[in-house]
């Protein structure tokens, strides 16, 4: 009997599994094969002066980041069929291979070296920072060009100078907005709710306190939370109201700020002011929208922007992926296939055949003298792969129920 | 002092909920005993059960309450008839790993069909107004529920939300009924009977898989109401979302005594109460570090736990 009900045990355990796996499978196939569609040519098209050369790109598009991995892999299609159908660089197609990796620093490690084997010649990504950290080290040991549209971490892009960045990194965006606090708002107290095992989180608050101390703005209340305690945030909520703060800084996610600004009702009522992981607040508020009345963030894109550049992106993003999520990681995407065109431009890449080592060489040359006009801004690239760009402050206004950004700046 | 008092008022809130989830531990535990690990999910799906309910336009708060109660109600027993049942009498780890097993089978299912985006949870206490304590100079401190408090300007020295202080009356008059329930009753005394000896309560004619059953029952649909409590309170649902507190109102029970009905409620409350204290007068991110801390020292002086029965075992 004891046999026959161990059986019974790990079969339905095993049914649990497979059900959950064939879940995870099921998301990559359609993923993948909405992927194949916009590519043109195929990979073995080789030689000739001309010929199509391979992108590739990694980032989670199913799990729990899917939405960023989502954005990243169909603003990058759009820049590349846009590039294709005005004749391509220098006569060369692009081919975007999109790889998952479930933003894991494992899995995103195995997409890198299955993209080698697919003829990858450069890559995009990866999109989340941890995963990104792990695959820049193979890629400085392959010399292979890495430009990654959202690795916001520091480490993201120090393995060795084949890596650059489009966005900000996370204690520069701290900086920025301590400077933009100081400089535009009246605000001189400022109360700090962060994820302490976060390291976006973090980042983003040794940034802010280092400007803030030379700036003359006061860090009066400085409140940690974990991702084991993330939805209770009353008592620090209650802290900051006591502390007697002007301002309330939060640095973190959407998820966990939705519930704090819900929490915060009728305790804190002060300006608050959050970084770029705040965009899709308005989303997930739904219909209480309304708390995030005058709420500022920082993004380089805004999807309501009235920017003409970033108009048009919107416009033709939406038309080709209505029903995706559509947000500055998106725009960072696009920009990066961009960047990419600039630099094989002034690189004069005239040759699909060129070896990753090579092309690396020139792009990463090349990458310090281009000027990029992008949806995200202006932007130039210093040898160490940062960005040199403005920050845009939004602020969240809500209309009849509905919330859109206003661009401040 | 105000804000010791808002946030005790809010660790008897959490605290409440957590006692609601570790009665189903405890009481599970201390029929067939085994830890039934999915009791977690279960809060999950009751949570989504409402929110689906709730977002049609027919209907109203208190069926969308009983729906999210009878589904988890289903719910529960079904698990308990198709995953643990055919397992009574298997080896203790056999059925615990089963319990891990349907609790990732929730989750994905959860997963795939809502997604992993969270989603905003509307109160069941949506527009009711808090109690406010205003001071105004001269009288003495008020107590009013008025949204358009006529102190005007005056700052509330103390704000408590409806949904708190749902949370709390709620849990306190489920377990005043939880408990003449199980000493008044005959089904309730059978649990009793059946949780000290399942041999010779079936010998005095008790249908123990029947008496099982409804323990799954109860416990799964306190797991219902403390998923609109909590979801009320913390407005927001994952199919993550009951995993946490789950393995909080664990650590509750054994706290309190796993298998004592009156230990998972005093478990629940103090663990609440030390999580928010340690919060506000410690640090905020060694919470978790000092509840398990307080764990640890309770079970090293009282291995039962503080309402835990101490069991002689025969050699």
């Amino acid at each position: 009997m004891k046999n026959l009900f161990k059986r019974i045990a790990a079969v339905s355990l095993a049914a649990a599994m497979t059900l959950g796996f064939a879940g995870c499978n099921g998301n990559g196939d359609s993923d993948s094969s909405g992927n194949s569609s916009g590519g043109a040519g195929n990979s073995g098209d080789v030689g000739g002066t001309s010929g199509t050369l391979v992108i590739g790109g990694i980032g989670p598009v199913t799990g729990g980041a899917a939405q960023y991995g989502v954005a990243v892999k169909n603003g990058a299609q759009l820049a590349v069929d846009e590039i294709n159908a005005a004749g391509g660089v220098n006569g060369i197609t692009l081919k975007l291979e999109f790889s998952d990796d479930e933003h894991d620093a494992e899995k995103s490690v195995n997409a890198y070296n299955s993209l080698k084997d697919k003829d990858m010649k450069l890559l995009i990504g990866t999109v989340t920072s941890a995963p990104c950290e792990a695959v820049s080290k193979e890629a400085a040991k392959d010399n292979m060009f890495l430009l990654t549209p959202s690795g916001s971490s520091v480490n993201c892009i120090t393995a060795g100078d084949n890596c650059f960045r489009m966005c900000f990194t996370d204690p520069m965006q701290g900086g920025i907005a301590a400077n933009y606090i100081a400089d535009n708002m009246s605000a001189k107290k400022i109360g700090i709710i962060y994820d302490s095992s976060d390291s976006y989180s973090t980042g983003i608050v040794t940034g802010f306190e280092e400007v803030a101390k030379e700036k003359g703005l006061e860090v009066v209340e400085k409140q940690a939370f974990t991702a084991d305690s993330k939805t209770d945030f009353s008592v620090q909520i209650q802290k900051i109201a006591d502390s007697g703060a002007e301002m309330l800084f939060l640095p973190f996610y959407y998820t966990e700020a939705a519930l704090v600004l819900q929490q915060a009702q009728g305790v804190l009522d002060i300006p608050v002011f959050g970084g770029d992981g705040l965009d899709g607040i308005i989303d997930v508020l739904g219909d209480k929208v309304d708390i995030a009345n005058g709420v500022f963030v920082m993004s380089p894109y805004a999807a309501s922007s009235p920017e003409a550049k970033s108009a048009a992106f919107t416009k033709a993003y939406q038309e080709k992926f209505p029903n995706d999520p559509l947000n500055q990681f998106a725009a960072d995407a696009y920009d990066c296939v961009y960047a990419v065109k600039l630099a094989m431009e002034k690189g004069e890449i005239k040759d699909a055949s060129i070896s990753a080592s090579e092309l690396c060489d020139k792009l990463k040359a090349a990458m310090t003298q281009i000027e990029l006009d992008g949806v995200t801004g202006l932007t130039k690239w210093a040898a160490d792969g940062e960005p040199e760009k403005a920050p845009k402050v939004l602020k969240i206004v809500v209309k009849d129920g509905k919330g859109e950004y206003e661009v401040l700046s | 002092m105000m804000s010791f008092v808002s946030y005790l008022v809010n660790g008897l809130s959490l605290g409440s909920i957590y006692a609601l989830i570790a009665l189903g531990y405890t009481m599970v535990y201390g029929i067939a005993k085994m830890l039934n690990f999915a009791h977690g999910d279960i809060i999950m799906v009751g949570g989504y059960a409402a929110l689906i309910t709730m977002a049609t336009t027919w209907c109203p708060v208190w069926l969308a309450i009983i729906i999210a109660v009878v589904v988890c109600t289903v719910l529960g027993v079904v698990i308990e008839k198709v995953a643990y049942k055919p397992l009574r009498g298997a080896p203790p780890l056999a059925v615990l790993i089963t319990a891990i097993g349907v609790s990732y089978l929730l989750q994905n299912v959860a997963l795939l069909t809502q997604s992993a985006n969270p989603k905003t949870f509307t109160s069941i206490a949506a527009g009711a107004p808090p109690f406010l304590l205003v001071f105004d100079g001269q009288a003495p401190l008020f107590f009013t529920a008025v949204k358009d408090s006529p102190y005007g300007d005056l700052k509330p020295m103390l704000t408590i939300s409806m949904e708190t202080f749902l949370a709390i009356t709620v849990s306190i008059v489920i377990m005043v009924l939880l408990t003449l329930f199980i000493n008044k009753t005959k089904a309730g005394k059978a649990m009793l009977a059946c949780s000290e000896d399942k041999g010779a309560a079936q010998l005095m004619g008790i249908n123990v898989n029947g008496t099982i059953t409804l323990t799954f029952a109860i416990g799964s649909a306190l797991a219902a109401v403390a998923a609109v409590l909590m979801c009320s309170t913390y407005p927001q649902i994952t199919p993550y979302t009951g995993s946490m507190p789950g393995i909080k109102a664990f650590v509750a029970a054994v706290f309190g005594g796993i298998g004592s009905i009156p230990g998972a409620m005093i478990g629940g409350v103090l663990l609440g109460v030390i999580e928010q204290l340690s919060k506000a007068y410690i640090s905020s991110q060694l919470s978790d570090a000092i509840v398990f801390l307080v764990l640890i020292i309770v079970l090293v002086v009282r291995p039962t736990g503080i309402m835990g029965k101490k069991i002689n075992e025969k050699v």
